[in-house]
């Protein structure tokens, strides 16, 4: 079960791992050991290093460390308050330092594992990160009670401000942090945390730290890096998959404005280096490419769903599980449901496009790059540039978008190494171009599923058998996460066993099952991974059959979940609050789903109408979410109504046409996003239970959709089992 | 060619067929202003011209005259006081923020052309592209800073109890 845990977390790649290991004596293997030797130095950039976690300056500010990326989902801001909340400091003064992952490797990965997917930026790294403010603030107040000559235990301290009652004096973090810094520190295993339910920082809707400089153009992302002597690169990859580059004329660019020259990329891409990007992208352009696009240029859309249709009832498969005998089950049941359900590929489209900027020189190498795994990008940057681990940097910028991207593959480091090796000392901007972006993503998996139900006499489900036939992530990204022939990720949200990706219903004959169907066309996770197709097929499904057995859609799933009372539990906060089964204005109607993803529960209820000429409208969605802890409502609240818009895009538009071998939609032109007059209100309800952490930046998006496909179905009375909808004739 | 961007007049030495928004992002030196597809879809790219939002990527420089004023978000306030810029601080708007210099530039064009905008003058101006989806909150950030009233924000309440204090 460990590989799903993962959702869209990839560890560093393999051959990553290989230049990790071999360079850091598998420091960089990751996550084996929990970052608890928390070595204190000083602060270079002034204020005392407490330990890694805490730098406080003599100002009282105090600077928190953070390891995981951020890419607008918050979670800088709600690890400060984790920290801040044990560090009892006063919050108005806190400041945020993003770590290196060159500073990480050389303190022995005191800071931990620095990858952020699998909506694990918090959830994962809570329990260190508390423990780090903890240990900070018990060293804080040792260096006063040290100073003053008092037990320890006749302090207090809040917002910063330690005070010794009995002898009416106060001082403050900045005035003993010099003290504090050469204090030892107390081992962080022995520490008590704070009960959630005393949080004042934590757990509050603190407003996000870092919005100011996204407000006036300030904020540098690594597009925007600028540096002494740099050249810029555009790039086109062949469009193929697979296919190479056969030959091409430089000639014919040579004399364009700022052109410095052409450079073959591997063996599939070509990038032309000028003064500026427009320059460069205007050459590459104008540079004929002749391509061998190889044996996959006859591929198209009708070739892969046959593939993967032929799967839907192949004989051998790749995992999954059963109880009872589904088969005979739903062959003996009074009444039989069947469809089969399909969802495309689907591009991230980050509004920041792919890039990064590398320098390489004889003993060092650089980059400047947005990403979600920055040990990634460094061990990708030694790898493409030959220079040690310990020789390379990689300077983190915020991301403008992730969504799964950005993660352990670093495709464009590696290609922006190799055109950056050819000028040395010379830092090279590579930027890809929307259409290339478009172009050469690792796209959600394509699957189909034929799902087939058998129903008693009084309308009980006492049969269900689920066949995903679809591409694999692993088998593209990760193949040593696929055991013997079970690939036990694409069946996220649909397991047994709880923790991560439990299905909600117990069903007495049960089947469900994976046939990988692999395509030429690069996969990778995105964002909310395989619970977004799977609660597609699993949702829509439950309330074809709850139809077939003239339930209501809620007391039909009701009926299956008592076993599962967290899934049960948001499942009817979100129907309360959306007054489920209460009067809805003529031609609004309702449809609710759940999932589970990611540590956490959703559930959500759309209202939707369909007008005479088959116009869908989304007037609201009410989603409610267990995550366990709540470290910030309000960020937890963003990532909810974001959900919504991404979930909404794919559930109308979302669709990757591959057409002689590739991607046909290269631009929001043809690959439309939502935009904010399609934004129904969005009604966010938490309801924590307090005893686990989940994730908060993927799970409810699987809910989305087919809350809205079901309200679809209530409203014309046909099922939507294909996606995205503008393909699909509703009247 | 000569360029007047934010108040300022600036020589800048490009092909005139650059799209404005290269000359802005390379030659002047002013990033905020953000390439996002390139054909004038998604809005990333949104700048004022004579006070109206433009994508820039999709004017040629040569089209410019030394006469048009150009404001990019660096020239919109000072200090962040425009009040789209302070609403949007005040409702937490950006994830992200990739997409916001767009957003906000074609907001103040809105409020200056609708000072009291419905939802309606919103949906017909706010067509840019927000991948993280902050449309709810743009919303009420543009009602905001017109000072028509604002729903309480969208703080989720946490077990049925508003969690703002």
């Amino acid at each position: 079960m460990k590989k799903i845990t993962r959702g869209n977390a990839r560890k560093i790649s393999r051959r990553s791992f290989v230049v990790g290991s071999a360079a850091a004596g598998g420091g960089l293997a990751l996550g084996l050991s929990l970052p608890l030797a928390m070595t204190a130095a000083h602060g270079a950039n002034g204020g005392a290093e407490i330990n890694a976690w805490v730098l406080v300056k003599p100002d009282d500010t105090c600077v928190i460390r953070v390891a995981r990326s951020e890419m607008g989902q918050g979670t800088h801001t709600g690890l400060a308050q984790l920290v801040a909340e044990e560090l009892e400091c006063d919050w108005k003064k806190v400041a945020i330092e993003a770590i290196t992952p060159g500073q990480n490797l050389a303190r022995k990965r005191v800071w931990g594992e620095m990858g952020t997917g699998g909506s694990r930026g918090i959830r994962t790294s809570q329990d260190y990160v508390r423990r780090g403010g903890a240990v900070a603030r018990t060293m804080l107040l040792q260096a006063a009670a040290e100073q003053w000559k008092v037990p320890v235990g006749e302090l207090t301290v809040a917002d910063g401000v330690i005070t010794h009652a009995a002898s009416r004096r106060s001082t403050s973090y900045g005035k003993v942090a010099e003290a504090a810094a050469k204090i030892s520190p107390p081992d962080p295993k022995s520490i008590v945390l704070k009960d959630p339910k005393s949080w004042k920082i934590a757990g509050k809707p603190m407003k996000r730290l870092d919005t100011s400089d996204k407000l006036n153009g300030s904020k540098l992302y690594a597009i925007d890096v600028k540096l002494p002597g740099m050249l810029c690169a555009a790039i086109k990859d062949c469009p193929v998959f697979g296919g190479k580059v056969k030959g091409y004329d430089e000639a014919k660019i040579a004399g364009l404005p700022g052109v410095k020259r052409v450079v073959k990329v591997k063996e599939s891409a070509v990038a032309v280096v000028a003064d500026t990007w427009w320059r460069a992208k205007a050459a590459l352009e104008a540079l004929p490419i002749v391509w061998d696009e190889g044996p996959n240029a006859s591929a198209s859309d009708a070739t892969i769903a046959a593939h993967l249709s032929e799967g839907l009832t192949a004989e051998t498969t790749n995992g999954g599980r059963q109880n009872g005998d589904a088969r005979k089950a739903i062959a003996e049941a009074a009444k039989k449901v069947e469809a089969v359900y399909s969802t495309p590929f689907l591009a991230h489209a980050t509004m920041e496009p792919m890039n990064a900027t590398v320098r390489v020189s004889a003993d060092k190498a650089e980059v400047w790059v947005p990403s979600q795994n920055s040990e990634a990008s460094l061990a990708a940057l030694s790898e493409a540039s030959g220079v040690p681990l310990a020789k390379c940097e990689v300077y983190r910028h915020d991301l403008g978008g992730g969504f799964g991207r950005r993660g352990g593959t670093q495709d464009y480091v590696h290609q922006a190494v190799a055109i950056a090796k050819e000028f040395p000392g010379v830092p090279i901007k590579l930027i890809w171009s929307r259409e290339e972006d478009m172009a050469h993503d690792f796209f959600r998996p394509i699957s189909q599923c034929r799902m087939a139900a058998g129903l008693d006499a009084d309308g009980n489900l006492v049969g269900l058998h689920m066949r995903v036939s679809g591409q694999s992530i692993n088998a593209w990204l990760n193949p040593a996460a696929i055991v013997g022939s079970r690939d036990e990720r694409q069946l996220q949200g649909l397991w047994e066993q709880p923790g991560d990706a439990q299905l909600g219903y117990d069903v007495p004959n049960l089947a469900i099952e994976y046939a990988m169907r692999n395509t030429h066309v690069p996969v990778g996770p995105w964002r909310g991974v395989n619970t977004n197709q799977n609660a597609v097929y699993m949702e829509c499904f439950m309330d074809e059959a709850a139809r077939a057995a003239g339930k209501d859609p809620l007391a039909f799933r009701r009926a299956l979940m008592k076993n599962h009372p967290k899934h049960l539990a948001v499942l009817e906060a979100a129907a309360a609050k959306a007054d489920w089964g209460k009067p809805l204005p003529a031609g609004v109607h309702r449809g609710i789903a759940q999932f589970m993803g990611y540590a956490s529960y959703s559930a959500a209820v759309a209202e939707v109408s369909v007008s005479a000429n088959g116009k869908v409208k989304v007037h609201r969605m009410v989603l409610a979410l267990d995550c366990g802890h709540v470290v910030n409502p309000d960020q937890i609240a963003a990532q909810v109504e974001g959900s919504v818009a991404f979930g909404l895009t794919a559930a109308f538009y979302g669709e990757c046409p591959v057409k002689d071998g590739r991607m046909a939609s290269l631009n929001f032109d043809t690959y439309e996003i939502m935009r904010l007059a399609e934004m129904p209100k969005v009604e966010t309800v938490l309801v924590p239970s307090h005893d686990f952490w989940g994730g908060v930046g993927e799970p409810t998006i699987s809910v989305v959709t087919p809350a809205v496909l079901n309200a679809i179905h209530a409203a014309t009375g046909k099922p939507v089992r294909s996606l995205p909808l503008k393909n699909v004739k509703l009247v | 060619m000569r360029l007047n961007i934010n108040g300022k007049v600036r020589d800048v030495q490009a092909e005139p067929d650059t799209p404005l928004l290269w000359v802005i992002r390379e030659h002047v030196g002013l990033t905020g202003t953000k390439y996002g597809c390139g054909v004038a879809q998604c809005g990333a790219c949104s700048v004022h011209l004579n006070d109206e939002v433009t994508r820039s990527c999709s004017i040629r420089v040569g089209d410019v005259k030394p006469t048009d004023r150009i404001v990019t978000i660096e020239g919109l306030s000072a200090a962040s006081s425009h009040p789209v810029q302070k609403a949007w601080a005040a409702l937490d708007v950006p994830q992200c923020g990739y997409c916001q210099s767009g957003q906000i530039m074609a907001a103040a064009a809105l409020l200056k052309r609708k000072p009291k905008p419905t939802d309606a003058d919103i949906d017909a101006a706010m067509t840019n592209i927000c991948r993280c989806g902050t449309y709810q909150r743009i919303r009420a950030a543009v009602h905001m800073a017109a000072g028509n009233a604002v729903r309480s924000g969208s703080t989720a309440p946490v077990n049925g109890k508003s969690a703002r204090a």
